[in-house]
C-alpha cells in the first residue's frame, strides 16, 4: 500500500501534523513565527549541501538549521542589533547563499518550485520513515520539557527562581525546531513550513481555554489541514505545500466564524 | 557546611551591576527557616534586585550566594503575562510544580479567590491576580518564599488579612520568608529581620534597632521612625549615581 505516492504523502504529512501542532502552539505563545521562517529559509542551504556531498536531506538540513540557531543566539550576545534584524540577517543571506550554490551545481537538477513548496511526489519510504522514528521523538522530548519551556514561557523569572532551568528548555526546544523543519521540509517546502506551524495553532487559539486544549484543536487542525490540502493537491494537481498551508488557512477562517457567534451569544 | 543549619539563603557582601551601574552592592544577609526578613529603601534602592539575587535569577553577581534548598516559592514586583497564551487560574496554579487538586484549593481558599479557579487569567483585576500568585507561590509549600510587596493593588482589608496569613505561613510551614514591602506598619509590627537598603545597606537589625537608626530616618523621614521609635538624627552620607557612597 505504501507503493502508493499518496498514501506516502498522506502518512508523511499526518505524521507532520502530529508534531507541527504542539510546537506550533510554542511558536505562537513564544512569539518565534519569524524565528521558524529564519530556520526554514536556511533549509536551502542544508538541502544544496545534501545534494552535493550525497548526503541525507533531513540530517543536512537539521544539522544547518542548528548551527544558524547557535549562530543567533551568539549574535544576540555580542551586537546590539535588535532580534528581528538580525533573524532577517540570517534568513535572507542563508538564502541566498544556498540559491547561490544552486547556481554552481550545475551537474545536479533541482526542482527548485518542489523545494520552496513541497513536492507529494518526492516523499520516498526512507522519508517515512524519518518522520516516524522523528517525530514520535520531537514530540517525547517535548514532553520532557514540557514544564520548564511551559512556564518559562509564561514568566521566565518564576521559573529561573522556582528551580527549573528555563534556558536548557529553550536550547532544547530550538533544536526541536531544527528537527522538525528537516523532516517536513519535502512535504511542505522551505517556504510554507512555519505557515504549517502557526495556523493551525492560531486557530486552535481562537476555540480553547487552557494550554492543554489548544496543543489537541492544534494537532486536530493539522491532520485535518494536511487530509484536505493532500486531496486538493492530487485533484487539482497543485503543490502539497500551498495546499495544505490553503487547508489550513480556511479553518482558521470557520474558526473566527465560532468567534463571533460566542460573542453574540454572550450578548 | 553552614553553621546554622536553619539557614536557607545566605548573601556574602552581594552585588549586582548593569553597564558599570550598580543597583546594588555590598549586601549581606541571611534567611532562616521560619523567619520573615523584610526589605526596605526608597524606589531604585535595590529591593528587587536583592531578591533575585537571592533567588539566583541574577547569575553574573559580585559577592556570593549560597542557596541550601531547591523549594522555592516567589511572588515577583511585576510580571507581564503574554494574553496570547489561553491561562485559566488553575493552569497558573500547577505552572512550576504538579499540585493535587486539594492543595491547589487549599491554597486558593487561604488567599480569598477559590471562586475564581476557572477564570481566565486575563480576565482578573490587579488585587485578584496578586491573591492568586501568593496562592501559586504558597501552594507548593516551600522552604524559601521571596515576596516581592506581594499585597499590591490589594484592598485595605484584604491587605491585612494577607499579612496576617504571611506570617501564619511562616509558622505553620516553617518557611524562611524574604519580604520586599512598602508598609513600615506591617514591617515592624510582623518582622524578625529588617533590612534597610538604598543601593547597599544603611542598615539592618530588629525591627525596633532599625528603626532607631539615623539612617533609617533620613530615608524614611520622622514620622516613620515614630512608628516604634522617637529619636533624632540626620543623614551623613549622599550617594552617587555609581552606587558609591560619600561622607558629607
Amino acid at each position: 500500500m505504501l507503493d502508493d505516492f499518496f498514501i506516502r504523502a498522506l502518512v508523511a504529512g499526518l505524521g507532520i501534523a502530529f508534531v507541527t501542532g504542539p510546537l506550533g502552539c510554542f511558536v505562537i505563545w513564544r512569539r518565534l513565527s519569524y524565528f521558524g521562517d529564519t530556520l526554514a529559509h536556511s533549509a536551502l542551504l542544508g538541502v544544496t549541501l545534501a545534494y552535493t556531498l550525497e548526503f541525507n536531506i533531513a540530517l543536512s538540513v537539521f544539522i544547518i538549521s542548528s548551527l544558524i540557531a547557535l549562530i543567533l543566539i551568539q549574535l544576540q550576545k555580542r551586537t546590539n542589533l535588535p532580534g528581528d534584524a538580525l533573524l532577517g540577517l540570517l534568513a535572507h543571506s542563508s538564502l541566498a547563499v544556498g540559491l547561490v550554490v544552486i547556481g554552481f551545481l550545475t551537474f545536479i537538477r533541482f526542482d527548485i518550485m518542489g523545494l520552496l513548496f513541497g513536492d507529494i511526489l518526492a516523499v520516498t519510504t526512507e522519508d517515512l520513515l524519518i518522520i516516524w522514528i522523528g517525530g514520535p521523538l520531537i514530540l517525547l522530548i517535548l514532553k520532557l520539557i514540557w514544564k520548564p519551556l511551559f512556564a518559562s514561557t509564561v514568566n521566565y523569572e518564576l521559573a529561573e527562581a522556582e528551580g527549573l532551568n528555563p534556558d536548557r528548555a529553550k536550547a532544547i526546544f530550538t533544536i526541536l525546531m531544527a528537527g522538525i523543519i528537516a523532516i517536513s521540509i519535502k512535504m511542505v517546502g522551505l517556504l510554507l513550513i512555519t505557515g504549517m506551524l502557526i495556523i493551525p495553532a492560531a486557530m486552535a487559539r481562537n476555540i480553547s481555554s487552557s494550554p492543554q486544549s489548544m496543543v489537541i484543536y492544534s494537532v486536530l487542525g493539522g491532520l485535518l489541514s494536511v487530509i484536505l490540502g493532500l486531496f486538493t493537491s492530487l485533484q487539482f494537481n497543485t503543490s502539497s505545500g500551498p495546499s495544505i498551508i490553503a487547508a489550513s488557512l480556511f479553518l482558521f477562517i470557520l474558526s473566527l466564524v465560532k468567534i463571533k457567534q460566542s460573542i453574540k451569544l454572550k450578548n | 557546611m553552614s553553621l546554622n543549619q536553619n539557614i536557607l539563603v545566605k548573601l556574602k557582601q552581594a552585588g549586582f551591576r548593569i553597564n558599570g551601574k550598580w543597583l546594588v552592592k555590598g549586601v549581606s544577609l541571611e534567611i532562616e527557616k521560619g523567619k520573615i526578613v523584610t526589605l526596605i529603601g526608597p524606589n531604585g534602592s535595590g529591593k528587587s534586585t536583592t531578591a533575585k539575587i537571592a533567588l539566583g535569577i541574577y547569575k553574573k553577581i559580585d559577592g556570593e550566594v549560597e542557596k541550601y534548598t531547591n523549594k522555592v516559592g516567589y511572588v515577583p514586583q511585576k510580571i507581564s503575562i503574554d494574553w496570547t497564551l489561553p491561562l485559566r487560574v488553575n493552569d497558573f496554579m500547577v505552572l512550576t510544580e504538579n499540585l493535587k487538586d486539594e492543595a491547589i484549593n487549599e491554597a486558593l481558599s487561604l488567599t480569598g479567590v477559590i471562586h475564581l479557579k476557572d477564570k481566565n487569567l486575563g480576565d482578573l483585576s490587579g488585587g485578584e491576580f496578586q491573591r492568586v500568585l501568593l496562592a501559586r507561590a504558597i501552594s507548593k509549600k516551600p522552604d524559601l518564599l521571596v515576596l516581592d510587596e506581594p499585597v499590591q493593588g490589594v484592598d485595605f482589608t484584604g491587605e491585612i488579612a494577607l499579612y496576617e496569613l504571611i506570617k501564619k505561613i511562616s509558622d505553620e510551614l516553617n518557611c524562611g520568608i524574604l519580604l520586599i514591602s512598602h508598609d513600615l506598619h506591617t514591617v515592624m509590627s510582623a518582622t524578625d529581620h529588617v533590612v534597610c537598603l538604598n543601593g547597599h545597606v544603611c542598615c539592618s537589625g530588629s525591627p525596633i534597632d532599625v528603626a532607631k537608626n539615623n539612617e533609617y530616618k533620613a530615608l524614611f523621614g520622622e514620622q516613620a521612625s515614630q512608628i516604634l521609635t522617637r529619636y533624632k538624627h540626620s543623614h551623613d552620607h549622599i550617594h552617587t549615581n555609581e552606587g558609591e557612597i560619600k561622607k558629607n
